[in-house]
Formats: structure tokens, sequence, C-alpha cells
């Protein structure tokens, strides 16, 4: 009989009961979605083994550039966060609010009943939860509570990984969201190589988290194996590829809403909203109303929508924004300023996506970077 | 799960009981619920999204007496898809109501001093409530004042009620147009213009204002001219809304969504980006 574990505890998952881990989910009932190779990518799908996971590959980011390529050593989680985000799962970009029909003079409204799987995240990096927590607030922590995301949300058990490497548009550090997962996890994971060794130094969140290790071999965590875990993070978290001084931004951004900067910004983006599809805590939808011909059937569906859409902010007469300056400062003094206004933290938390997949190669951090130096140079 | 917490996206179903033009290109619609309870209660300045099924959504706001909530009356003026579809409805049709939602009026603050309400075309709907509600408890306030201007005297709204209300002697309507034939015996020019005309105390007074955001710029500026201060400048915002409730992020006017702050501000908790282009 092993002593029972408890929240706090660290212990080490050796590689080759890592598939323990995932059994002991399904059998939970959990659906375990997780990184697996996908449209040239490391993308979020369901898993059912470890070889589901993209063993032994890698990375490599840069503005407007993702690359795969082999790492040379059998890896789990030898990479950094890819184009899916987990609000894919909590979040769908397409989904049905309501049905309604036709009776008589007057209209019955059904909800749709959605069979929703309890969902594990196995992966899950520190920035990507802070992400959670923020479209938590969005979602759920207001005045109204979003019964599609709260019921997704509800049971989610969480796996952290922490990163132990970093990726070339990584900025974790810069927005204090990582790399080390914090908070918002059951478990959380370093994974560990060595020539001779690969196994994992697992530190438990929640009860829920502890209870999965009943039936897992484990030990317990020596001095040595969790220092040697703590390096590992430490030196990701000397390795970002990108750095925000974040020092006053709200303050900084508010002053600049005329600043040149964003005609400059203009004249290179396309408006293709591609940063806003792959930013994990981006949240705007449009909500379509749709009929059928005969008039008898109606549905009310919510897709997922961008500010850099002209008809974002359209209102009778034109849009509000209607240059493309606009809505890009609109995208940008949104995340990193008048999101602290509205949620209480900023919408950004380093991730790096939105450098990664702009076609163009835009670069938060850098568009940041030039208007406070603009006004450091004009002091 | 999903089914235990409330769906805020569901439209309440209300049977449309009247229906009559205001103007050639605005209506009032009277609506009654059809389930539930039989009574509607908003506060002044709040709005409904109002559903034609099977079409789509739009953010009306109520412009019917808070004091009377078997009737819920909104005024719509006949722009995009959404609304004609709404004029097309008939007496004894339904829409689906989502509401009251926003921020209302300031009436509470108003208590003891001179109210002005300065309306612009059909900003005059949100407002209308206000008067009523003034009205009714006409002894808490000094001065009130109505300032409507329109573009036209063929679009000025609530043409009986405005005429009742110029019957009062407690009550100062002063109505300007931008333009008007020469049988037009009133004001013509923009709505600022007649701020100059009357009197109050700036420095005990609430201005509501409504209307266009240029109209409203000026306005602003006009009554800061005249010496009163921003927090006593209370204006009602309008922005793209898919939802109502802050979750579409559309209606995001700087750090504020419209539907959950606004839609009615003081001003002096937007004046830092009241002017920006595009914001």
């Amino acid at each position: 009989m092993k002593p029972s574990l408890q929240r706090g505890d660290r212990i080490v998952l050796e590689r080759e009961h890592f598939q323990n881990l995932l059994d002991a989910l399904n059998k939970k009932g959990y659906q375990i979605i997780g990184p697996t190779l996908g449209e040239g990518s490391i993308i979020y799908g369901k898993l059912s083994c470890v070889s589901d996971l993209p063993i032994g590959w890698t990375d490599e980011q840069e503005g407007g550039m993702y690359h795969l390529k082999k790492r040379g050593d059998n890896a789990l989680f030898g990479y950094t966060v890819g184009p899916h985000s987990w609000k894919n799962f909590l979040f769908p970009s397409v989904q049905q609010l309501l049905q309604a029909k036709r009776e008589g003079k007057g209209f019955q409204v059904n909800r749709k009943r959605e069979e929703i799987p309890k969902f594990a995240f196995l992966g899950a990096r520190s920035c990507d939860i802070y992400a959670i927590t923020i479209q938590d607030k969005v979602f759920i922590k207001g005045k109204f509570v979003d019964p599609h995301y709260a019921s997704r949300r509800g049971d989610t058990f969480i796996v952290a990984v922490n990163c132990g490497k970093a990726g070339g548009t990584c900025f974790c550090v810069s927005m204090g969201t990582g790399p080390r997962a914090d908070l918002g996890f059951d478990i959380a994971m370093t994974e560990v190589l060595k020539s001779d060794r690969h196994y994992f130094l697992v530190e438990l969140g929640t009860e829920r988290g502890a209870e999965i290790f009943q039936e897992i071999p484990y030990k317990n965590a020596s001095e040595e194996e969790r220092a040697t875990a703590n390096t590992v993070v430490e030196n990701t978290a000397k390795h970002m590829g990108r750095y925000m001084n974040t020092d006053h931004i709200k303050d900084l951004l508010y002053r600049n809403y005329e600043h040149p900067r964003w005609n400059d910004v203009a004249e290179r983006c396309l408006a293709c909203a591609n940063c806003t599809m792959v930013c994990p805590t981006c949240f705007c939808t449009t909500v379509e109303d749709t009929g059928d011909v005969p008039g008898g059937h109606a549905e009310r569906w919510r897709k997922l929508d961008s500010c850099f859409n002209l008809d974002h902010s359209y209102i009778h007469g034109g849009s509000t924004r209607y240059s493309i300056r606009s809505r890009y400062r609109q995208w940008m003094i949104h995340k990193i300023a008048t999101w602290i206004d509205q949620f209480g933290t900023t919408g950004c938390v380093g991730c790096g996506r939105c450098i990664t997949w702009c076609p163009v190669a835009i670069d938060i951090t850098e568009e940041a970077r030039a208007i406070r130096k603009s006004e450091q140079a004009a002091e | 799960m999903i089914n235990n917490i409330p769906e805020p996206m569901t439209p309440n179903v209300f049977r449309i009981n009247k229906k009559y033009k205001e103007t050639h290109d605005t209506f009032t619609i009277e609506l009654e619920p059809t389930q539930g309870t039989d009574e509607f209660f908003f506060s002044p300045g709040q709005f409904n999204m109002l559903y034609v099924f099977g079409v789509g959504e739009a953010p009306i706001s109520i412009s019917g007496d808070p004091k009377n909530p078997k009737t819920l009356k909104h005024t719509i003026r006949v722009v995009g898809t959404v609304t004609k579809a709404m004029y097309r409805l008939k007496r004894g049709e339904v829409l689906g109501v989502r509401g009251p939602f926003g921020s209302h009026w300031p009436s509470e603050n108003a208590v003891g001093k001179d109210v002005i309400i300065i309306a612009g075309g059909i900003g005059l709907a949100p407002l209308r409530p206000v008067v009523y509600q003034l009205i009714s408890q006409r002894e808490k306030y000094r001065k009130v004042v109505l300032l409507y201007g329109a573009r036209t005297p063929e679009d000025i709204l609530y043409t009986y009620d405005l005429e009742q209300w110029q019957r009062r002697f407690d009550i100062e309507i002063k109505i300007t147009v931008d333009a008007a034939a020469e049988n037009w015996r009133g004001d013509v020019g923009v709505v600022t213009t007649l701020i100059r005309k009357i009197s109050f105390d700036p420095s005990h007074m609430i201005g509501m204002i409504c209307g266009p955001e240029i109209m409203m710029r000026f306005t602003v500026a006009e009554l800061q001219n005249c010496g009163v201060g921003k927090e006593n400048i209370f204006l009602s915002m309008e922005r793209n809304m898919r939802c109502g409730i802050g979750f579409c992020g559309h209606c995001q006017f700087g750090p504020v969504f419209v539907c959950k702050e606004g839609p009615v501000f003081n001003y002096e908790c937007i004046e830092n980006f009241f002017g920006t282009r595009e914001i």
C-alpha cells in the first residue's frame, strides 16, 4: 500500500510509465486532448496512446515562420505551442446556440442539447493555462455566464507541461505567465531527458491530480531530481525569443492613440485576422441568425470573428474602424492595455502565436518597443 | 450540465400589440410578453436586443414609459436588414426580446438640479423614457429642458408627445431643424445653437445627450463652454453589438463595452478617448 499522495507533492513518473497516465485518465472518463502532428505543425487532437504525441519532433518559430524538425532524441514535449490553443475546445470557432421553430404566429426556442465530453488537456503550457484563466474572466466570471463555455470548461482536467525549450517568438517571461506552470493545473510535469534516463518530475496541483496517480507507478522525487527539473525550466526562461517591457504599458499605449507607428504598421498589416484566430485569448464572435426557406425553422450560430474585419465595427452609415491603422490599433491596445481595465489582466500571455502566424511577421513586442522608444527619444 | 445554466442568448417571445409610423423612416412597436409575466421593467436609457425570427437581431433602445411596464415600446429606424424585417411585421406577430441591458440615465443624480436633455434625430427615442420619468416626479427637479434637433420638420419624432409637453409650464421644449421649407416657423440650425437660448445653472445641472456622435461632440463642447463640469454630462453611445452581454467584443469603445458599462456614460469616464477618431 502506497502512502496517499497529496496536493503539492512532487513525484517522479518514468517515461515507460507515461502510458499509465493516459490510461488512468481514460479510465476516469476523460477525453484526452493533446499535441499531435497534423497540418504540417503540432496541433491539438484526441490522444489515446503515447505514440500519438509528436515524439522526437520539435518546431522552429520566427516571425511569419514555423517549421517542424526532428530533435534527435525521443522527447515527448520537445516543442512549444503551435497554431491551436485550448480555445479550440473550450470555445469552438463555430457553435450553434439555439434553434427555433415557428408555431402559429409565434415561435418556440429550443436550446441545442450538446453532449460535451469531459476533457483532459495533456501538455498545456503555462502561457496557455493563463489564457484559459483569462477567457474564464470573460465568459464565466462576469455578470453573465456563457453556458457553452462554462459547460466545456467545467470539469477540464489539466496536465501542464513546463516548457523545456523556448520558442523563437515566446515571451511568457515578460508577461509573467511562464514558463513554469504556477496555477490552474491538476498536475504539472517537467520532462527530463538524460543519456541514460527519461522521466517526468510531476507536481500535484489538486486532489484529483493526486488521485490519478493511485494506479500509476511513481516514486517520490529526490532533491536531485527536483533540482534537475528546476534547471530545465530556468534554462527555458533564459532563452525567450522575444521580450516586451510591460512597465506601465497601459499608460504608454493610452498616451499614444495617435502615434505615427500605427500608420507604419498599417502599411504592413493585411488585416487577415490570423493573429486573432491563433491568439488563445481573443474572444470576439459574431452571432448569425439563419432561417430556412419555408420560414418554419431558424437557428442562431456563434462564430469566431475578428476586430480586423471591416464589418466588426459596422453601424448604419459605415464602420467605426474603417482604416487598417485603426483596426490594428484596436487589437493591440485591447490586447495589452484596455484589457487591463476590462478584466484586470492583460489579454496577452506571451505565447508568440500572433508573431509566428502573421504572414508578414508583424511583431507585437516590436510594435510596443517602437512606441516606447520614440517616447524615450523625445524625452 | 449545459442545460442547467440559463442561456442568455435566448430571446423571449413578445407579441406586437400596436405598430405605427412615426416619420417617413421610423416606426414604433408596442410589445407584450407571450409567456410568464406580463410586465417588463427597465430603467430609462437601457436597450433590448430585438430578434426577428430567422432574420437576425439588433440592439434597440427602449422608448416607452418606465412607469408603464405592461407596454414595452421601441422606436425603430429602418436602416438595415433586421430593421426592415421588423418594419414588415404586423400587429399580432411576434418578436424575440432579450434585455433590458446596459446602464441608465442618472435621474437619481439629477434630484434638486436643472436637467437639460439634448437629443439629435432618433436620439430622442432613448431619452423619451427619462422625460416621462422626470415629468412623473416633476417636483424633485428644478428646471427641465428638452432641446431637440432633427434634420427636417418631417423627421421630428413623437410630435404628439412634444406638443403635449410644450403645453406644460414646467418643462421647456426647444426644437430646431437643419433644413426646412418656408412654412416652418421654428428654429433652423444645429441643436447646439439652442443651448445659448436657454438659461440654466451650470453648476447645478445634469446634461443628458443622445444623438449622432458628431452632434454629441459639439454638444459636450458647448455645455463645457457654458461652464458645465464634465462630471455632470451624460451621453448615450452606439456601437455594433452582436450579443448585448459582453461576450462578442464588437461594442468595445476604448476600454469600455458599450453594452455593459454603457450605453449611457458619464462624460468624465470616456473623455480621454471620446474624441479619438476610429476608436
